[in-house]
């Protein structure tokens, strides 16, 4: 069974990537799981220097999901590179670097640092993050920011590049053709759903940040529906998530026309959850008679059904 | 490094209404937790609730030959995992996932040992309390609670020969009041000379209050911080606590793998 997926000019040795502020960065994990066994794990946000975030309580609970707003809290792409990367690289891990900025110029002088960094292996550009003042999302809810932070970013590197698009759009596919027109490598979506939860009893907001983003198996088949309408409108190649929590949900965004995707909130509930992932989506193969994942990819099956069993 | 299995319910004792004691399955993670270490652990199996819990390891279980046979957990019932732990059955398996976290540091003679715990606070002090008993180390339990009703394995400490300094909210057991105002009135009479530990676990009204008087009579503090956890590993950043910065400014450490132990005097305490 062939499970390798290309991301651009990226061969990744099986679709499953941890997703960006649910894993850390990677070390974390490296104890507990063999980090070179996923695809790849995408760094926390990374700015040009420290952040510190957002005061506590930073995430709540919610039906099926839950809301955070951590604030990008982070250690800055050059100590990334100088105490991160070489453990990862040891480990043998894929890395994606998530990457952030406040201004476009931020965007590009992170970009930098980073491809000149021996070990990363693509970048992710945080344009969806709904968490902080500036920055992020600013872009990314604009087809002009979107166009214009990949166009520069592009200009400064080699890497795989990845923006991460945001759900709080009317048209999501649009802006992933916006990414593409500018020289994406690939999209990757859904960042996580704006939302609220407040305590009726004392009327104050659950998290420090008033609103957060929404993330978990809540938000999954709107997160689907958008990778299937991405997969209408763009060539490249698209890395879904939202909300998956077994080989079933993973196979869902690939067959709506993921290459690959990314796990985040389900990894916090179950740490060990990769092998099971992979395990389960060997044997949806095997049922199916699939020799490449890849041959799964944007195979919705949109035909009109014969009618006749529903007649009269 | 943790473990995660899929732990049977052994036993559940309801304590009170709100209170309950479930012992789990979890011989290895048992056999490895140092005091103020924590499990992480889902009740029930579905999307809702999500989450796992952090609690902290209550009691180590073992049989005949000391081995370590299971764990316990102490929880309050807050919360929709709560609840389900408080429903919680013999022969349900529970995900836990442990040890994590860093423990406390116990003290050796002679040096004395204070232990602050208020309400749920109380959990991670029964094995401390046997770690400093195996010390030789003389102890005390500041302990305070809502009601009598609610102060919980007072036997079990003094079967270590751990004091009691007991407060109520209600005055139905101990002294009306705050636990934190025997805890001064110890410290207060207590010779500069004689060394003493604080260990702290309760709500942050509680553990601030103790950080200032440890810091007031010049005593070190390890205090044991709840907060909200997402995952208990480091991954997502959620149950931070902001610490003194050598810059004068602070920085968020997170309290899964820096913690839940930290040093009471470096935290940024904001009541």
């Amino acid at each position: 069974m062939d499970l390798s997926v290309r991301i651009g000019s990226l061969i990744l040795k099986n679709p499953l990537i941890a997703a960006s502020g649910c894993f850390g960065y990677g070390v974390e994990y490296a104890d507990l799981i063999d980090l070179a066994s996923l695809g790849g794990i995408v760094s926390k946000g990374l700015f040009l220097k420290e952040r510190e975030g957002h005061p506590a309580p930073r995430i709540v609970e919610t039906p099926a999901g839950m809301l955070n707003a951590i604030g990008l809290q982070g250690i800055g792409a050059r100590r990334f590179v100088d105490e991160k990367l070489p453990e990862l690289r040891a480990r043998g891990a894929t890395v994606i670097v998530n990457v952030c900025g406040t201004t476009l110029d931020e965007y590009v002088e992170v970009s930098r640092v980073l491809s000149e960094a021996e070990g990363v292996a693509a970048l992710e550009l945080n344009i969806s993050c709904p968490n902080i003042k500036e920055g992020g999302i600013q872009f990314g809810c604009s087809l002009n920011g979107t166009f214009d932070v990949v166009s520069a970013v592009r200009k400064v590197t080699t890497l795989p590049l990845i923006p991460k698009l945001t759900p709080n759009v009317t048209d999501v596919a649009s802006f992933a053709r916006a990414a593409e027109e500018a020289g994406a490598d690939a999209v990757s979506l859904v960042n996580t759903f704006l939302a609220m939860v407040l305590d009726v009893e004392t009327r104050r907001p659950r998290i420090s940040n008033v609103v957060g983003g929404l993330s978990g198996p809540a938000i999954r088949p709107i997160a689907v529906r958008m990778v299937y309408e991405c997969r209408q409108t763009v060539k490249i190649p698209i890395i879904g998530m939202g909300g998956i929590a077994d080989a079933r949900d993973a196979i869902e965004f690939m067959i709506a026309g993921a290459d690959a995707v990314q796990v985040g909130t389900a990894n916090f509930v179950d740490p060990l959850i990769w092998s099971k992932l992979l395990d389960g989506i060997g044997d949806y193969m095997r049922r199916h008679s699939l020799a490449r994942i890849a041959d799964l990819v944007g195979t919705v099956d949109t035909r009109e059904k014969d009618k006749e069993w529903i007649s009269s | 490094m943790p473990i995660d299995v899929a732990a049977h319910v052994i036993a559940n004792r309801r304590l009170s209404s709100d209170y309950n004691v479930v012992a789990l399955e979890a011989p290895a993670i048992a056999a490895a937790a140092a005091p103020g270490q924590f499990v992480m652990v889902k009740a029930g199996a579905g999307l809702d609730p999500l989450l796992r819990r952090p609690f902290s390891v209550f009691e180590i279980m073992r049989d005949a030959h000391g081995a370590a046979t299971a764990l316990t957990i102490l929880s309050k019932r807050i919360g929709p995992s709560t609840a389900l732990i408080y429903d919680a059955r013999p022969g349900q398996r529970f995900d836990c996932l442990g040890p994590l976290g860093r423990p406390f540091t116990p003290v050796d003679p002679p040096a004395d040992a204070w232990m602050v715990a208020g309400g749920v606070g109380l959990a991670p002090f029964a094995t401390l309390a046997q770690a400093l008993h195996t010390r030789g180390v003389t102890s005390t339990l500041f302990y305070g609670a809502r009601c009598a009703a609610e102060l919980f394995y007072l036997d079990f400490f003094r079967a270590l020969r751990v004091d009691l300094a007991l407060t109520t909210e209600d005055g139905s057991a101990g002294e009306r009041g705050r636990v934190v105002a025997p805890l001064e009135r110890a410290l207060a009479s207590r010779a500069a000379s004689s060394a003493v530990m604080l260990y702290a676990c309760g709500p942050e009204g509680m553990l601030a209050a103790t950080a200032r008087i440890a810091m007031k009579y010049s005593r070190p503090c390890q205090v044991s911080v709840e907060r909200i956890m997402g995952c208990g590993l480091g991954g997502c950043y959620s149950c931070v606590v902001p610490m003194r910065a050598a810059d004068g400014g602070f920085h968020h450490v997170r309290s899964c793998i820096a913690g839940p132990v930290l040093a009471a005097d470096r935290i940024v305490w904001d009541t």
